[in-house]
């Protein structure tokens, strides 16, 4: 019995030259593309950390909530950081119900027409659009043509400059994140009688909600660190913030200050700059996009943990 | 008002050869269905008396799932999709009907893989009466409850109707989905191959609530199970292709001489 089984299946895995030689293959090939995958992390870790090692002796309390002074160059950014949040709330404001609910529609509605086949390239398309195109039109559409504020600059044409450059992304998450909630719930909704808004309001909607909300909070990274568009349309390198009034800017009268257009100025125009003063706005403007975007992990490891199917 | 009074009338005047009461459920005439150039469905006509089990049995791709889509015009979803021919639910052809959401609330629809809405147990029964506009929670409870129970599975889940639907077991979500097409009381069941995700115990339990339902409601059981057609079924059709290739009492069907061959040689395993 036992003498029959011992030899032959050893001589079938033996370990040949050929063997060894496809193993040494694939741990280099293994290293190799692990290095390149690890090598992502190195910009990031540089940039940030040469930054805010820069930036770090100007940041305090009192650099975030004062006025600048001396044509930027002394005081803090306090008037630059709020005009950022003006910015990248006003345009979401615009930009997100409006995307979200097109987005519905040719998801959920459209059927396979023309009109659907253009507004879809219009949304490719308006993606791709430079940015700095996206201030020439603002600033032919908004502050011009539609004069909101006497054919000056303002936060209002600046924002909505900014909704009409995020408008086809928000789209473009939005209808992902919807076509996520699979197509059989749907079905047996439509089966049991109820009517397309029904199965929006009490399926899809519910249940892609996350998807839609990660997908509009990361537009604001992208809105507070855009320059072009808005240096044309409603941003000024120099605006004082009284911190008396309630709404600090009038939305619709005033140009403001912002993050991206003052890290330009003083990093190229203002002199007599300290050498810190850069690295501080910009560790700020990076710390407003990872706090918003920690945010919407945070969100989302929370909306997953109740995913329901 | 009037108009709506007068319609049955004038419907049976219309049809002198049926008279009331033996007006067909369902009747197919010449229907046929293309998907964009491709024909599925080659012109069939039939007919469902009220109350009795209709089984379809069919190889894949016969065009089964189909037939009962446009029965309840979810067909109306696929855009490439184009009918002609008349289907007619109590006398009214569907294709024409303004209230469609009424027509598919006469339809109880069952797909063949189990369909847990994201909502509790409870949500998922209530959610067909809540979207027509059943507001009370007495009579949503009791609806619920005996919905569960004809589907045989509120033992199970009585317990546990803030659950999820989706966390429920692949037979579970089955019967949930049968309750849930109970739950607009229909008039017709459309079963679609129901039994495919679920285990032999459960679809015998299921069989057997259906015997019942058949004395409340006209049930269409389509199904891949020749011998369950044979066991529930008062008559039986089989679809081949897109064409009825013959429809008869289900004791003829399964006879040693159906009318057509193809009839013998499938319900025998001998083909499909």
């Amino acid at each position: 019995m036992t003498t029959r089984a011992t030899p032959v299946p050893m001589a079938t895995f033996a370990e040949t030259p050929f063997v060894r030689r496809k193993e040494r293959t694939e741990k280099l090939a293994r290293c190799f593309f692990g290095m390149m995958a690890a090598a992502m992390i190195i910009p990031l870790i540089l940039i940030v950390t040469y930054v805010v090692v820069q930036g770090w002796p100007l940041l305090s309390w009192e650099f975030l909530t004062t006025n600048p002074r001396g044509g930027g160059v002394r005081g803090g950014i306090w008037s630059a950081l709020v005009g950022t949040l003006y910015l990248v709330g006003l345009s979401l404001l615009i930009s997100a119900p409006i995307g979200v609910l097109a987005a519905v529609y040719l998801n959920e509605y459209a059927r396979d027409n023309w009109f659907t086949r253009v507004v879809n390239l219009a949304v490719v398309n308006l993606a791709g659009v430079p940015s700095i195109v996206h201030g020439l039109f603002g600033l032919g559409a908004f502050v011009y043509f539609a004069n909101l504020n006497e054919g000056k600059k303002s936060i209002i044409a600046a924002a909505l400059t900014l909704a009409v450059m995020t408008l086809p992304v928000i789209i473009a998450s939005t209808k992902e994140a919807l076509s996520s909630v699979p197509i059989s719930f749907r079905e047996a909704c439509w089966n049991v009688g109820a009517t397309r808004w029904q199965t929006i309001w009490r399926i899809v909607l519910p249940n892609s909600v996350s998807g839609i909300l990660t997908g509009v909070i990361l537009q604001v990274s992208r809105t507070a660190g855009e320059t072009a568009p808005v240096m044309l349309t409603g941003v000024t390198t120099w605006k004082m913030l009284d911190s008396t009034g309630w709404f600090l800017y009038h939305p619709v009268k005033d140009q403001c200050m912002a993050l991206s257009m003052h890290l330009y100025y003083i990093a190229t125009q203002a002199s007599g700059a300290p050498k810190a003063l850069p690295f501080a706005i910009a560790t700020v403007l990076i710390g407003v996009v990872v706090l918003v975007n920690a945010a919407a992990i945070v969100f989302r490891i929370y909306l997953r943990s109740r995913k329901k199917w | 008002m009037v108009t709506a009074m007068d319609k049955p009338q004038t419907t049976s005047v219309s049809m002198p050869v049926s008279p009331v009461g033996s007006q067909p459920k369902v009747e197919v005439q010449n229907l046929r269905l293309s998907y964009g150039t491709k024909e599925v469905i080659h012109g069939i006509s039939f007919h469902i008396e009220s109350n009795e089990i209709l089984g379809v049995i069919g190889p894949a791709q016969s065009g089964k799932t189909s037939l009962l889509r446009c029965i309840n015009r979810t067909i109306d979803f696929t855009a490439s999709a184009k009918t002609t021919g008349v289907v007619k639910v109590d006398g009214e052809d569907v294709r024409h009907l303004r209230d469609v959401y009424g027509l598919r609330r006469k339809i109880g629809m069952v797909a063949p893989l189990p369909v847990g809405l994201p909502l509790s147990v409870f949500d998922n029964v209530a959610f067909a009466p809540r979207a027509a506009g059943l507001r009370d929670k007495d009579r949503l409870n009791e609806l619920v409850e005996r919905c569960l129970r004809q589907a045989a599975l509120w033992d199970e889940v009585k317990d546990r109707l803030d659950s999820l639907g989706t966390k429920l077991s692949g037979g579970q979500q089955q019967r949930l989905t049968i309750a849930r097409a109970l739950s607009h009381e229909p008039e017709i069941l459309c079963l679609d191959e129901f039994s495919i995700a679920i285990d032999p115990v459960t679809t015998m339990r299921i069989e057997e609530v259906l015997k019942e339902l058949k004395e409340k409601m006209t049930i269409i059981l389509v199904t891949n199970l020749v011998q369950q057609a044979r066991r529930l079924a008062k008559r039986t059709m089989f679809l081949w292709n897109g064409e009825i290739v013959e429809l008869d009492r289900t004791e003829v069907m399964f006879s040693d001489s159906p009318k057509d061959k193809r009839t013998y040689d499938y319900v025998n395993g001998i083909f499909g």
